[in-house]
């Protein structure tokens, strides 16, 4: 009944007969004229007098019309009037009948919050939420500990065709944009560099820049980067879906361990795929800068390769390569914890996605400074 | 079909059922529709009325194309032909207006509910009102309440999150937010699986009553026999891609498709019909 296509106005007259107040109710009380039907009742009548509401003038009524009328009797038999409503017909009596059977509570408005104890509040939380990270990613990392251990002993244990399937997404399904990246990256500061560098005749210490800065640091930090927003954010969610529908209980059920048989080969196919990710990010990047060297600066692959030999060692090249499987580890790790906090609600879902690219990023920055003052320290 | 006769009691003026007949009083017609999914046909050229006022159940054997057929009515799945007309207008043709003023007439209750799970039941059930209608925060808890308890749950439910119902909860919260706007047509998709008989019953007679009351039309898709039974007045069969047989219950205790017949007089029927 609702949405009527040529729907009347709701109308309220109101007449006096023998001292007692007649609201005569007609017009469509439907969903779609519920404000009309609140406002024409309002202050219909105040007298002290008893009431009489008739309906039988009524063209259309539903349960949302029929509300509105019937919470009208309540408060005005709550104002201590006596109230009789007549001229339905059988649905309607029915209809009214359900109502009073099925009567909503009274109405209270949510009472806003006093901002400084929420404030407090939600940093507490944060703290409280920040601590618990950090345990569910060390129950994790013990539990990949054990369930690595086991493998070593039952290699068979290892899920090696999930692993393969999860390094075929990581790291075959990425090598496309993790090139193209890094080739832009090396093009750019091999052209801002050499652009400052040539002021003071100092060209050819662009390939210093590039080569130090590309295997050092910039290599292992993009390709984490990228990982953690590409791969990272796919575990949280798969993980996620599945806690939502009740996959990882029925694996519990089942007698598997959600370790062995989700993370594990997640997270060893992100610990093999980063690092030859980064070392494709530092070839892609060399040879980027490599050309823009060429083109905007002059000096020709083989100056730069010899340049490059002379100043980049081994071990420039492997304390960037060395960082990756760290980082590959964060971002699994933080990934998986992520994903198995997701609850029921597909908000949940994407806030934990969010939180897992968010402070995988973090994270792998934070550790590639710690891997700055460790390296600095023992003097490489 | 011809032969079949109406026991519509609500709607005496209703013309005499079968395909061809019913246009005017039909509240959903469904004309010449086929789906298919690649080379699959699912429904050939299936024809079928709802009538206003009744509640239809419809069965078929898994895989027969229910589902299919309540989706493409609804706009969900494509057809490769036919027509749907719903509220006398082509959906296919219908204007944007036309379609939003049909959308606030029917309501949809999923097999899974559907409910919005960041949202709370009463949330849930506000979202269409929020949506279509320009009403006060005080009358749409008030309204959002009241179908709670008409479908039979406590108030205490309205603050709950979809993942912390019971299944059967679940089903009626999602038709509590299916009734948010007095639709005039809801579809019911297999309302009572999942809930316990005496639950089921009451779902029934909550349907039965509603559609007394209000006027309102049920497209049921249902394996209840217990709901054909007791609140169905037609039941349409689907298989063989289109609609076998449509009638009441006596009409298809008395067919001799031999799915119809298994069906309604099956060992398992018989116990409980």
């Amino acid at each position: 009944m609702a949405f009527k296509e040529n729907s009347t106005a709701p109308a309220v007259r109101v007449d006096d007969e023998d001292g007692q107040a007649v609201l005569r109710l007609s017009g469509d009380w439907v969903v779609n004229r519920l404000t009309e039907c609140e406002a024409a009742l309002v202050g219909a009548s105040s007298g002290k007098g008893s009431l009489h509401l008739d309906l039988s003038s009524l063209e259309g009524l539903d349960t949302s019309g029929a509300w509105v009328i019937h919470r009208y009797r309540g408060s005005q038999e709550f104002d201590g009037r006596r109230v009789v409503i007549d001229g339905m017909d059988a649905n309607q009596q029915t209809l009214f009948h359900e109502l009073e059977l099925h009567h909503p509570a009274a109405f209270k408005p949510d009472r806003p919050r006093y901002s400084l104890a929420d404030f407090l509040e939600g940093w507490g939380r944060v703290t409280v939420e920040a601590g618990r990270d950090g345990l569910a990613m060390l129950h994790i990392l013990g539990s990949l500990g054990t369930v690595l251990a086991a493998t070593l002993i039952q290699p068979k244990r290892l899920r090696s065709v999930s692993a393969a399937v999860q390094f075929d997404r990581t790291c075959i399904g990425a090598v496309p944009i993790i090139l193209l990246m890094s080739f832009l990256i090396g093009v750019i500061i091999s052209q801002q560099g050499g652009f400052y560098l040539r002021q003071f005749g100092a060209d050819l210490y662009v390939v210093d820049l590039a080569g130090v800065l590309v295997l050092r640091e910039i290599g292992v930090i993009l390709t984490a980067i990228m990982v953690a927003g590409r791969s990272g954010s796919a575990i949280t969610a798969e993980l996620g879906a599945m806690r939502m529908r009740e996959e990882v209980d029925a694996l519990h059920v089942i007698g598997l361990r959600v370790t062995e048989v989700l993370i594990l080969p997640r997270v060893l196919a992100l610990m093999l795929a980063v690092p030859i990710l980064t070392f494709l990010s530092d070839m892609a990047s060399l040879f980027g800068s490599g050309l823009v060297a060429w083109a905007y600066l002059d000096i020709a692959p083989q100056p730069f390769l010899d340049r490059l030999q002379a100043t980049v060692t081994m071990q420039t090249f492997f304390v960037g390569l060395v960082k990756a499987p760290f980082m590959a580890l964060i971002v699994g790790l933080i990934a998986s914890v992520e994903g198995l906090k997701v609850e029921g609600s597909t908000e949940s879902l994407g806030k934990r996605t969010t939180l897992a690219v968010v402070k995988a990023i973090f994270l792998v920055i934070v550790v590639d400074g710690i891997f700055a003052v460790f390296f600095a320290a023992i003097g490489v | 079909m011809q032969d079949l006769v109406s026991t519509d009691q609500n709607n005496a003026s209703a013309p005499e059922a079968g395909s061809s007949g019913g246009e005017n009083s039909a509240i959903l017609s469904v004309r010449d529709v086929t789906v298919g999914f690649g080379p699959k046909i699912i429904l050939d050229k299936l024809d079928l009325d709802v009538r206003q006022g009744e509640i239809l159940g419809f069965v078929g054997g898994s895989g027969t194309g229910k589902s299919v057929l309540m989706r493409t009515i609804l706009g969900l799945t494509r057809k490769r032909k036919g027509t749907i007309r719903v509220f006398g207008k082509d959906m296919d043709t219908a204007s944007e207006e036309e379609l939003a003023i049909i959308h606030k007439r029917w309501g949809v209750l999923f097999q899974q509910g559907a409910l919005f799970s960041s949202l709370t039941v009463k949330q849930n059930i506000q979202v269409p009102m929020r949506e279509h209608l320009k009403i006060s925060q005080r009358l749409m808890d008030e309204l959002a309440i009241l179908k709670l308890e008409l479908v039979g749950l406590s108030a205490d439910a309205a603050d709950k999150f979809p993942s912390e119902l019971s299944g059967g909860m679940i089903k009626r919260a999602a038709l509590a937010r299916a009734l948010a706007l007095d639709p005039d047509l809801v579809f019911l998709d297999e309302p009572t699986s999942g809930l316990d008989p005496i639950g089921a019953a009451a779902f029934d007679s909550l349907i039965g009553k509603l559609s007394r009351t209000l006027g309102l039309t049920v497209y049921m898709v249902t394996h209840d026999l217990d709901s054909l039974a007791s609140v169905c007045d037609r039941i349409a069969v689907l298989g063989d891609k289109k609609v076998l047989a449509i009638g009441t219950l006596d009409d298809m205790m008395k067919n001799d498709h031999p799915w119809i017949e298994s069906y309604f007089r099956g060992e398992r029927a018989l116990r409980r019909v």
